[in-house]
């Protein structure tokens, strides 16, 4: 139950993209058409489920203070997180080296139309973000498969849902300066107001959690506490 | 009527190209097609369709659609507001009270919304979109009555432009545009927009003990108290003074909450003219419906806490989602296109509106949330049902190819 609770927030109330704007990138530029958007976000899932666990393994068995004393109780004061971010993004690059291969080999289409943006998910923010993430909230390694799969789906979900919208927004009349990654921008806040609708929402016993809302007085209709984000803005315009 | 049209007609070669005012020829055209028939026809590419009904008209069936709701609107606001100060609410004051606090409401947002129309129209040298005639009523019917007229006139041009001119007009929105207004204001003035703004008190003070708690604010306070939510409808001061948060009165409409979204009564009526005329989709309305109640029910089964046992029907009586289900659900631009789609879209709009009042503790209503994310997400429901629908078909190509 737990973490059927910690899947659902990572998919809606803490999607990557509207609540933390990661990954942004790739998000904005390969969102023109649903199919290719359905396998880039498929791509992001399978190397996010492997990635998070992966990751976890590395920094709690070698990287943390104190990680190495499996090898020798010699080395309890070793604390190798200053290498965290480069060994992160060397399991990251690998995961992604393989599933580049396995497209190409499997399909020549969706890794033509994937183009730079496949080996590019190597430095999507999105995919190191989970798992600094995963670092920062201390899960567990189920926990990190957990998070790191519905960070994904979370994901997924964003890039089909927008690349659903681009293709219908291809006859529009947009204005001329707004035309391309402007609108996309524009569209991309608004989908965040959406997504508002899950901000706040307190999802089986989690006690205390930086995005839950003070329930405690919504005597008169609530007065509105707008859902205290790390490092996002969520309305741009 | 003659008169009117010679006058038209005289004024007409001013705009026409060459003439002096040139540049507002859209302003023109938009008066005239408003009171008469346009004489233009449609290329000889494309579609045509002989009707006397065209877009102006279309919309101008949703705005007569809204009247009972604005009407209703304008007489509770001013009987709240004496239920509050504690006089007695005679029909007339009440109208009248009603009609000094909501029609400068209803004139702003037009004007505000349309001078914003009439600079696109000019620059960008496009009709003006009719859509804004809706938006325009729309905006109005679900703000509290005490909103300051300036954020009236802020969210209106904000929603205008962001949510639909930069898409391009009418027709081009993603999210629903009177949705987007009240959502701006929502996140940008919580304090004007929830709490205690939903009657007018004037310069008097309201009687001892009376909150202007909405019944959805009395369920969500009655969830935390842990005491039952019918229980707590009828311990409030509303329910106290006379039933008002009986069903029947939840039907009628009078309580306080937004200005023309209270009464399920007279959504009914503009229901009824909606799908009379074909204007408003009846899948819509009924899968909406259909969604919250389902979502109520599950909720009975589940019932760990007592918002979740309140009788499912309550979710449609109380709050603007009948509103919401008729007028906003309905937008044809921003709900899903494909019939099979908007079941999928209606139903979810229904369950995500329970499940927003419920769980989110963050926001007493649902609806409006959950209108704007399943916006969002029409497309994509739309792009798998013809995805679908193409595989279905296909198949049964090769089906009949190979017999």
């Amino acid at each position: 139950m737990e973490l059927i609770n910690l899947g659902i927030r990572a998919i809606f109330i803490e999607n990557m993209v509207f609540a933390y704007f990661l990954g942004m990138c790739s998000y904005l530029a390969v969102s023109k058409k649903v199919n290719t958007a359905f396998g880039l976000g498929l791509a992001v899932i399978f190397v996010l489920t492997i990635t998070v666990p992966t990751n976890w393994l590395l920094q709690t068995y070698v990287l943390q203070e104190g990680a190495l004393t499996w090898i020798s109780a010699d080395l309890a004061n070793v604390d190798l997180s200053f290498l965290q971010f480069i060994m992160f993004i060397a399991i990251i690059a690998a995961m992604v080296q393989l599933v580049e291969m396995v497209i190409e080999k499997f399909s020549p289409a969706l890794y033509g139309s994937l183009g730079i943006f496949l080996p590019l998910i190597a430095v999507n923010c999105a995919i190191l973000g989970s798992s600094l993430f995963m670092v920062q909230r201390d899960y567990t390694l189920s926990e990190a498969t957990v998070f790191g799969f519905a960070s994904g789906v979370g994901w997924f979900l964003a890039i089909i849902a927008l690349a659903a919208i681009r293709e219908r927004l291809k006859y529009s009349n947009v204005p001329d300066g707004l035309k391309g990654l402007g609108i996309t921008m524009l569209l991309t806040g608004l989908m965040g107001l959406g997504f508002m609708s899950f901000m706040g929402i307190k999802l089986g016993n989690e006690t205390e959690d930086e995005t839950a809302v003070p329930g405690a007085d919504v005597k008169e209709q609530t007065e509105l506490v707008v859902p205290k984000q790390d490092n996002a803005v969520t309305m741009q315009e | 009527m003659k008169a009117f049209r010679d006058l038209l007609d005289k004024q007409k070669p001013l705009f026409e190209k060459g003439g002096k005012l040139e540049k507002f020829y859209y302003l023109y055209e938009a008066g005239e097609t408003f009171m008469f028939t346009p004489n233009h026809v449609t290329g000889p590419k494309g579609a045509q369709i002989r009707d006397a009904n065209n877009l102006k008209r279309y919309m101008m069936t949703v705005v007569i659609a809204m009247i009972p709701c604005l009407l209703f609107g304008i007489w509770n606001m001013g009987y709240q507001h004496f239920l509050a100060v504690g006089e007695e609410p005679e029909f007339w004051p009440s109208v009248l009270l009603g009609a000094e606090l909501v029609i400068p409401i209803v004139l702003v947002a037009y004007v505000a919304g349309g001078l914003v129309e009439g600079l696109f129209a000019v620059v960008r040298k496009h009709p003006i979109n009719e859509g804004f005639l809706v938006t325009g009523m729309l905006i109005p019917l679900i703000m509290p009555v005490t909103i300051p007229l300036w954020q009236v006139a802020l969210a209106t041009i904000f929603s205008v432009v962001i949510a639909k001119e930069v898409f391009g007009g009418t027709g081009m929105n993603v999210l629903n545009v009177a949705m987007t207004a009240r959502a701006f204001l929502y996140f940008a003035y919580p304090t004007d927009i929830s709490g205690d703004v939903w009657t007018y008190y004037g310069d008097k003070v309201a009687v001892e003990g009376y909150t202007g708690a909405t019944p959805l604010a009395v369920a969500a306070q009655a969830n935390i108290d842990g005491e039952a939510v019918t229980a707590a409808l009828d311990a409030s001061w509303f329910g106290q003074l006379g039933g008002y948060f009986e069903p029947w009165n939840l039907f009628l409409g009078a309580y306080p909450d937004s200005i023309g979204a209270s009464s399920v009564l007279m959504c009914l009526v503009g229901a009824f003219i909606l799908i009379l005329t074909g204007v408003g989709s009846w899948k819509l309305m009924l899968s909406t419906v259909l969604g919250a109640y389902v979502m109520g029910l599950i909720n009975n089964i589940f019932a760990v806490n007592t918002f979740m046992e309140m009788p499912a029907y309550y979710h449609i009586l109380i709050g603007g989602l009948a509103f919401g289900a008729v007028f906003m659900v309905t937008d044809p631009v921003s709900a899903a296109h494909t019939e099979t789609g908007k079941w999928i879209y209606g139903f979810l709009i229904g369950v995500l509106t329970v499940i927003i009042r419920v769980f989110n503790p963050a926001y007493p209503e649902g609806i409006m949330l959950a209108v704007l994310l399943m916006n969002v997400l029409a497309p994509l429901i739309d792009h798998y049902v013809v995805e679908a629908n193409k595989k279905r078909r296909l198949k049964r190509g090769i089906a009949r190819a190979t017999v």
